[in-house]
This record gives C-alpha cells, structure tokens and sequence, in this order.
C-alpha cells in the first residue's frame, strides 16, 4: 500500500467527486469530502516524511510503464513539500465549508459544489506530482475549469461572480493555451514530454529560437497563471465575488500551484544555464515581482472591500515569490518555497476568517468590521494575527519568508531591490492597520447588524493562525524543507547555504 | 420538424444506424480508429436528432435529465476503477496485465472498460450541452411571447383596414 501513496492522493480526490455529484442530502457530500481531503492531507504528510528519510526522488509509473515513455508521478524535495500544503489547505478549507457553503449556496447545488471542490483539489495535487510536462497541462485544466464553476456558484448571491468567472475562464484559458503552444515547440524539438528527459536533451537544441520561443511562451501562460503583476486582473474580482469558502481554498493554493510549476519548469527543465534565461526571464520577473509588490500593496491600502482588499495583498505577495525565483540563486528559491508556504497559510487564516464574516452579514467591508472587536474578538484577532504575518512581523511565517528573500537579494548584491522589498513590506502596515483601526478604534455603529461567533466558525481559521506562528518561531524544519526544494533545482554549491 | 413525413422518416431509420455505428467505433477502437471519445459523440447525436426532429418534449423523454450526471459519473468512475483494479491486483494504477490471466488478454479488457467509461461519459456530457442550451426555455419563452405579441398587433391592424 506505501508504495501506492504518491498516485493515492491524487487519485481519492479525483474518484470521490463523482460520488460527491451523485450523492444527495444535507451534509453527506461534505462529509465525502471531508474524509477524502483529510486522508490526501494525511498521505502527502506520509510522503513528505518518507521523501526525507529516503533522501532521493521517489518514482511512481502508472501502469508500470517507465519514463519516458510512460507518465511518471515525482516525489522529489520539492513536491513532497508543496503538496501537504495544498492538501492541508483544502482539509481546512473544507472543515470551513460547511457553514460557508451551507450559508452561501443553494442546497440542491452541494453534490455539484463539492464535486468540482474536490476536483480542483485533485487538479492541483496532480500538477505538483507528475513528472510529465504534458500532463502538467492536463491537471492545470481539470483544476482551472473547476476552480471556474466554483467561482460562477457565488451568482447566487452575488451576481458579479459571473462576469468574474467568465474573465478568470478566459484568461486562465489564455494562459493554458500560451502553455500549451510552449510545449508543443519543446515536444517539436525534442521528441518526448517527460520532464526529466526534456531536461537532459534540451542542452542540445538550446541555441535554437524554438527553444527560446518555448520558454517565453511557457513563462507567460504561467505568469498568467500565477497572476503575476501586469498579468492579474482577473484575481481580484474572483476571489471577491467567489463564494467565501472557494476564495480561502484558491487564495491559498491556486497561484502556488503556478508558481511552483513554473519553478519546476523554468529551472527544472530549461535550467539556470539555458541562454537567455537569466537575461529574459529573470529580470523580467524581478522587474514585475517588485512592481506587483508595490502595486498590490499600495491597491489593497485604498481598497474597502476586506476580500479585494486582501486579494490585493496576494497580487503583492506573489511579487516577492516571483522576486525569489528572479534572484537565480539557492537562496532566493527557497525563499520563494518558504513564501509560498507561509503565504498559503496566513491567506487561509484571512479569508477563512473573512468569509465567516462574509456568511453572516453578506459582505465584508470595512463598514462590516467597524467595531466588530469587541463583538467576535476571536475571529477578528485571528485577522489580526494573519495581517501582521503578511507585514512580515517577527515571531510570525512571514517574518521567516521575508527574512531569506532580503537574504538572497543581499547575497546577489540587489542592494536597492532588497530596499524595496522591505519598504513594500512595511506599507503592508498601512492596510493592516486599517483593518485594525476600523475593527478596535471606532464604536461599533447603531442599528448595525450583531456578528457571532462559535467554535465552528473560528477553528479553521485559527488552526491556520497557530500554524502561521508555529513556523514563525519554530522554523528550522520548514527552512531546511525549503531549501532541500530549491537544491533539487539549484544544485548547492560549497560555501553557499 | 414533426409534420415532414420525409424528415421523419429518414431520421427513424438513420438514429437505429448511427446508434450501432456508435457501438462499432466504441467496440471496434481497439483494433481500428475510433474510441470512446468519437463513439460517445456519435451516440450522443443519434439523440440530438431525434430531438431535433421530433421536439424537445419527446427527445427529454427518451434521455430524461437524471441520466445526464449519472452517465458522466459513472464514465469516468468506470474508468477509474477500473486502474483501480490494477492496483488491487497487486500492480500500479492503471496496469491492465493482471486484469487476466494473460497480460494481453488484460491489456485488452482494461482498454475495452476504460474506453466504455470515456464513451458514458462523452455520451451524456454530449447530451446535457444540448438540452441545456436547447433548453433555455425561459429565454424561449420571451421569444415566442414577443412574438405572439407582434403577431396580435398586426392581426388587430389588419382588422382596423
């Protein structure tokens, strides 16, 4: 049965959905879900360990058909951490669900919602673990066309999540094909789309424009993807008008998914030494990392919707992943990694607790939270803490993220990008101090409706909250994960971390 | 459609025969071209027909709406369980030598389950996109209430003359 866990957890999801669609009654296709995200939760928990005491990349061949003919499933460093993310996320996201889903969707439509929940979940697991470039594609749609319909399934409350979804379809649409058109050049030229294989005969055809057109066109569909700053207008109004349930689960996992593919192709594929690459890619990501930085931060200090205001907020914070992966180095990748765990769970914990608030009184503006310290301290402080995670405060997740970018940035000599990065990172004060002052500072209105809160509604969120302060102050085993991560990548050369 | 005796009678005998050509691309992929993706549209449009010709009401009738998920589900879970088996038998997801005693003969049962399963499911997702947009009855009604509208204007103008 071991040897079966890396197919298993992206299997059970992905098998459990059309039951999910078929199954009726209150509350049995959460329970379905439940169980299943629980149990891929535990299997990439198992994986991560059993990856760390092998030491080398675990291999599954599905139909025992060897690479490169065969698609093969990869359990290397970088997988192995990425994946207890995703699945912890969707676990928790789905012990929220419940009350969200029961608040905001139509009960005929349950089945269908945790159907496609599922599905995504499966998509993106997929992505992470095979090993075939094409089938990379594969996941991404089945996880993208899924991650549409939950977005669209917030019409019934708000009619916005149309328009939202339908923009998220085409230009996440965009991004698969300019994928796609990417890969199709590689398979051209190198005749196989096992991305160990592609690795090793790319060197071969690597002065070729077809190779350089393919990675502009792959870095893209992933940039768009990923929705790095100019390429991420369609984020904010899908997150924003998405049912509450669905933001939390995507906010935290969904770009992750592109930037670690991206990760994966660009240095695992085409690799640091690929001409161009370092010119091309890695400027123009540094470049639009620190703008996105700057733009998501300065959009989320204007914006009064708390869901836009912190959809902005991930806008910036994908910056400084892709600030990571422009710095070229161990260093910067592991930033990258460690920002992109940190930053999955403090997102988790905001919107969790946000779309608690969302559920009860329709919308969460700054109008819904004023005052509202006093009156759900425990969901509120939980905001708090996720806020000042994102600032990048020490003894919180972000602080450690944050810390290991500037330290990569510094290594390269990126004096003024390193100064901009923390400035950025200190303007996130500006909207977490809003929040703040509206929640604690001001009287709660008259007439303004009574928020509540029980167990049910801040657990999820505060299981988040503690793990983003557990890997703040106790971040030696994750630091070491993310650079064992990057390292699959960027060899460690003797003398550098 | 209905009133045309012609149309009506060529599509009687066409949808049996696009039916059974269905199940020859279905069952014949194996050694030729075909599969369950074309075999499930193929069969789907024997359906599309005979609503298309004998009415919406009547082509319901014939694929009512619950078939639709179950027939998508139950595609794609005969597909999974079916590499399922494979994993049960005591090889990897997806290998079909140990469905059989003979690896070939194993490879054949796998690919004949799994092509049944892409063609249930291509089949009633075929058939739900259109009596999903064919069924848009609350826009179709708009139409023909305008319509009768207008066409009561013009009567009532005619009787005015």
């Amino acid at each position: 049965m071991m040897q079966h866990l890396p197919i298993l957890q992206v299997l059970l999801p992905l098998l459990a959905s059309p039951f999910a669609a078929l199954l009726r009654g209150r509350d049995v296709a959460w329970g379905l879900t439940f169980v299943t995200t629980g149990l891929a939760f535990l299997i990439s928990i198992a994986l991560f360990f059993q990856q760390r005491a092998i030491g080398e990349t675990m291999i599954y061949e599905l139909g025992n058909w060897a690479a490169p003919l065969g698609i093969v499933y990869v359990i290397d460093a970088a997988s192995a951490l990425v994946l207890p993310v995703i699945s912890g996320i969707g676990f928790i996201a789905t012990l929220a669900a419940r009350q969200l889903v029961a608040a905001e969707i139509d009960a005929r439509d349950h089945g269908l919602f945790y159907a496609a929940w599922l599905l995504t979940i499966a998509g993106m697991m997929g992505q992470v673990t095979t090993g075939d470039a094409f089938n990379i594609f594969v996941f991404l749609e089945i996880s993208s066309l899924s991650a549409y319909a939950l977005v669209a399934m917030g019409a019934g409350r708000d009619r916005r999540a149309l328009p939202a979804a339908f923009n998220y379809l085409i230009l996440g649409t965009v991004g698969a094909t300019f994928y796609v058109i990417g890969l199709g050049l590689l398979y051209m030229l190198t005749g196989t789309l096992n991305l160990a294989d592609l690795a090793e005969r790319l060197p071969h055809v690597e002065e070729t424009r077809a190779a350089f057109t393919a990675m502009a066109f792959i870095a893209l569909g992933l940039f768009l993807k990923m929705a790095l700053f100019p390429l991420h207008f369609w984020l904010v109004p899908a997150y924003a008008h998405a049912p509450s349930a669905v933001t939390a689960l995507m906010a935290s996992t969904a770009t992750k998914v592109s930037v670690y593919v991206l990760i994966r192709l660009i240095f695992g594929v085409f690799g640091v030494e690929f001409p161009g690459l370092a010119d091309a890619v890695g400027l123009l990501v540094l470049t639009l990392g620190i703008a996105g930085a700057f733009v998501g931060t300065l959009a989320a200090i204007v914006e009064t919707d708390l869901k836009k205001l912190f959809a902005q907020s991930s806008i910036a914070q994908l910056g400084y992943m892709a600030i990571g992966i422009g710095a070229m180095s161990a260093t910067g990748l592991a930033a990258a990694f460690l920002h992109l765990f940190n930053h999955a769970l403090m997102k988790g914990a905001l919107f969790l607790a946000i779309g608690m608030i969302a559920a009860q009184a329709g919308r969460a503006t700054m109008g819904t939270i004023q005052g509202a310290g006093k009156q759900i301290p425990i969901t509120m402080t939980a905001i708090l803490f996720g806020g000042l995670a994102l600032i990048g405060v020490p003894l919180t997740a972000g602080f450690i993220s944050k810390l290991y970018l500037i330290r990569a940035l510094l290594e390269q000599n990126f004096w003024l990008l390193a100064g901009l990065t923390f400035i950025s990172s200190a303007l996130a004060l500006a909207y977490v101090w809003k929040i703040i002052e509206a929640a604690w500072l001001q009287p709660r209105p008259n007439g303004a409706p009574v928020l509540r809160e029980t167990a049910s509604q801040y657990i999820p969120a505060w299981i988040m909250v503690v793990a983003t302060l557990g890997f703040g102050i106790y971040a030696t085993p994750l630091v070491e994960a993310a650079f064992a991560a990057a390292h699959v990548f960027i060899p460690s050369v003797a003398g550098a971390n | 459609m209905q009133d045309d005796v012609v149309i009506r009678v060529v599509a009687k005998v066409m949808i049996p025969a696009v039916m059974l050509f269905a199940l020859y691309v279905q069952f014949h992929g194996d050694y030729g071209p075909g599969g369950g993706f074309q075999a499930g549209v193929i069969f789907a449009s024997a359906f599309v027909l005979n609503a298309v010709v004998f009415g919406l009401n009547k082509g319901r009738h014939v694929w009512p709406a619950r078939y639709n998920l179950m027939g998508i589900c139950g595609g794609v879970l005969i597909y999974g369980l079916t590499g399922v088996g494979g994993m049960v038998l005591g090889e990897n997801f997806l290998n079909f030598n140990v469905l059989s005693s003979d690896p070939i003969a194993g490879q054949h049962l796998g690919i004949l389950l799994v092509e049944f399963g892409v063609g249930l499911t291509v089949a009633a997702v075929m058939v739900m996109l259109f009596f999903t947009f064919a069924g848009r009855t609350a826009h179709l009604r708009l139409l023909s209430k305008s319509d009768a509208h207008e066409r009561k204007i013009s009567a009532s103008k005619k009787r005015r003359k």
